[in-house]
């Protein structure tokens, strides 16, 4: 091998773009969508590549399919994802929880735009932050992660998948209209950097009672079409998949071992970023394209010799909330600046208890980038 | 001295045979004809997949066939079989769900499968009534039915799910009654061999609630009787005026048509058609 061949290559590439050429990259060989703003590209994009790569692409009636879709699809043994916005999620909700229950893997990507209702199709709003976590119905969890550019976008969606394989999941993906429709340059990984996570499967029938549901380390999952009778079902059911809706001790039990399988592995899953808190007084808490915003802030802060820092969790579900707890511990005052009314102020105040003062700093109006100035004046003026 | 007899379908059944409707459904009918068309044919259990939704109709494969089973929410069965087809294309995928399943909260998913002709079996039980959730009226329920949502009489008018196959693009439709058990069977072993999309209608008794309905409270013979007397063929049908087949049950083989392509071909031929463009 000659050295040239190990230069990453790059292209300039739009956020959803970068996207889809993840998804294709971490193996996803079937997408269901169905059109929106600001998430269309995906599906043009991939409605062209899918079958390229020997996959499949339907355009469904609706985004209760799509979401369906994905689901027998991924039971059929496939990695599969869809792309929507906010109003799209709505739709999908009572499903997406089928999937937690069922313990299907899939993806799904939420370009987030302005809300509530229809609201602004263009604009970009991080407003279905909460809506991603108890959108359906009943305690559970979900993973999620926020990109702040199209590098991420591409590198978050293999990270989805590959999450989703591991623990048998729905992972969504937090985007919003401007990170899906920025254009930057994407470095694409060398194959021998590439990691790519398979699903656990039952390798073969082992009786009505096999175990293939509940199990906190994830059990393995039977595949449809390879004569291992997979008992699937959204009512609450054992780990042998047979269904009991009258116990709640099988409710309870069913409840707490999903819970567990993602909480239990919170310090696999969870990712934080942070920059300059070592020695901060003030760090700012933010995520997505906001975080960007906060980089230029700390670095301005910096140079006027005021300790500020920043914590940016790239897995918002699950919450980092012992990480923002050791966060508290140290500094005087965690700044919230998220692009909505403060979704997760309440988890970061309530995990960082009254160790620091949190405060919620939204930008000046809704759906418009932060200034760093702003940010770096609400520093100053607290620290 | 007791005989041990086993059931003869007893080998398609995950434990035991174990069904958890009322005395007198129509289920234990529809579930046995289906079984039978699959005997029938001789065909490897394995290859199917039945996915159904949220009705009685939910319970006919969930979880009792000892095969793949994808129970899942209310009137979206039709749209989880899709993915899964589209996933595994050899599987012989069966959707079984109910009137309300199919023409009320599923109606979307319905029509364009119908649409699509992907190559699913969707066999729907009919029995004109929401059944588990107490009795209240459905899109099929007959007008001026008193129900438990409709006490002065239902005003809205019924559809006629076999025509909505039919108009939305379903290749091959057809309906009987709970009493032509034969014919369904081979209606569904048609079906099952059908290479796109096949609509079978059951028009099913629910002795419970919609019993009550047409007072014949908890007599599923009266009702299955009622099917008999009502019943007539798609070929007598033809030559009556709509005044004379008032209140008749129309059954049969409506259409069959293999000509037209079914979609995970035409997924493979988009496949083909990408690769040589690539190589290019």
């Amino acid at each position: 091998m000659t050295n040239n061949s190990k230069i990453h290559k790059t292209d300039f590439l739009q956020g959803n773009i970068a996207c889809a050429e993840g998804a294709i990259m971490a193996g996803c060989k079937f997408f269901a969508g169905y059109p929106i703003t600001p998430a269309s590209e995906i599906a043009h994009h991939l409605s062209k590549r899918m079958f390229e790569v020997d996959g499949t692409f339907i355009q469904t009636e609706d985004e209760i399919a799509a979401v369906a879709n994905i689901i027998g699809a991924s039971w059929g043994g496939a990695k599969s994802m869809t792309a929507t916005s906010g109003p799209g999620i709505s739709l999908m909700q009572e499903n997406i929880g089928l999937a937690v229950a069922t313990e299907t893997p899939c993806v799904i990507i939420n370009v987030q735009r302005g809300a509530p209702s229809t609201g602004s199709p263009s604009v970009h709003l991080q407003g279905d932050i909460l809506q991603s976590k108890f959108g359906s119905q009943g305690d559970y969890q979900v993973i999620a992660l926020a990109p702040a550019s199209p590098q991420e976008m591409f590198d978050f969606t293999i990270k989805a998948f590959n999450l989703a394989e591991q623990f048998r999941t729905p992972v969504f993906i937090l985007s919003d209209s401007l990170v899906g429709h920025m254009r930057e340059k994407v470095a694409f990984p060398l194959q021998e950097e590439l990691v790519i996570s398979e699903r656990k499967k039952l390798d073969h029938y082992q009786g009505i009672h096999q175990k293939i549901f509940l199990d906190e380390d994830v059990a393995p999952m039977p595949i449809f079409g390879k004569g291992l009778k997979a008992n699937i079902t959204g009512s609450t059911h054992k780990e042998d998949g047979f269904r009991n809706v009258s116990d709640p001790k099988i409710m309870d039990h069913a409840i707490k071992k999903l819970t567990n399988k993602i909480l239990k592995h919170k310090k696999e899953i969870i990712e934080i970023n942070e920059y300059e808190t070592d020695d901060a007084e003030v760090v700012i808490f933010s995520y997505g394209l906001t975080s960007r915003a906060v980089l230029e802030t700390v670095r301005k802060a910096r140079r006027s010799g005021i300790k500020v820092g920043s914590f940016r969790p790239i897995t918002v579900w699950p919450f980092p909330e012992e990480e923002v707890e050791k966060l508290s511990r140290k500094v005087k005052i965690i700044i919230v600046c998220e692009n909505n009314l403060g979704q997760l102020f309440p988890f970061v105040k309530s995990a960082a208890c009254e160790h620091c003062k949190v405060i919620s700093l939204p930008p000046k109006i809704l759906g418009t980038l932060y200034d760093p100035e702003e940010i770096f004046e609400k520093a100053k003026e607290v620290i | 001295m007791e005989t041990k007899m086993n059931h003869p379908l007893q080998k398609y059944f995950r434990g035991a045979i174990n069904y958890t409707t009322c005395p007198g459904c129509g289920n234990g009918i529809i579930s046995q004809a289906i079984l039978w068309a699959i005997e029938e044919l001789a065909m490897d259990f394995n290859k199917f997949a039945f996915v159904s939704g949220i009705g009685c109709s939910g319970w006919i494969p969930s979880p009792s066939y000892n095969t793949d089973v994808l129970h899942v929410t209310h009137g979206r069965a039709i749209a989880f079989a899709t993915g899964l087809k589209l996933a595994t294309p050899d599987m012989k995928v069966i959707v079984t769900a109910g009137d309300g399943d199919t023409s009320a909260i599923g109606g979307n998913h319905f029509i364009h499968a119908c649409r699509r002709n992907i190559g699913l079996t969707m066999i729907c039980v009919n029995n004109q009534i929401y059944g588990m959730t107490g009795g209240q009226v459905a899109p099929s329920t007959p007008y001026d039915s008193k129900t438990t949502t409709t006490p002065y009489g239902s005003i809205e008018r019924p559809f006629d799910l076999s025509q909505i196959a039919i108009s939305a693009g379903a290749t091959m439709v057809a309906r009987w009654t709970t009493f032509q058990a034969r014919q369904l069977r081979k209606s569904i072993a048609k079906a099952i061999l059908h290479p796109g999309f096949s609509f079978i209608e059951v028009i099913s008794q629910c002795p419970v609630q919609y019993g009550k309905v047409i007072g014949k409270r908890n007599d599923a013979v009266d009702m299955l009787m009622d099917y008999k007397n009502r019943s007539i063929s798609i070929k007598k049908a033809r030559e009556l005026s709509s005044d004379e087949l008032k209140n008749k049950i129309i059954v049969g083989e409506f259409i069959e048509n293999k000509e037209i392509p079914e979609l995970t071909q035409e997924i493979k031929r988009l496949r083909k058609e990408a690769l040589s463009r690539c190589q290019k």
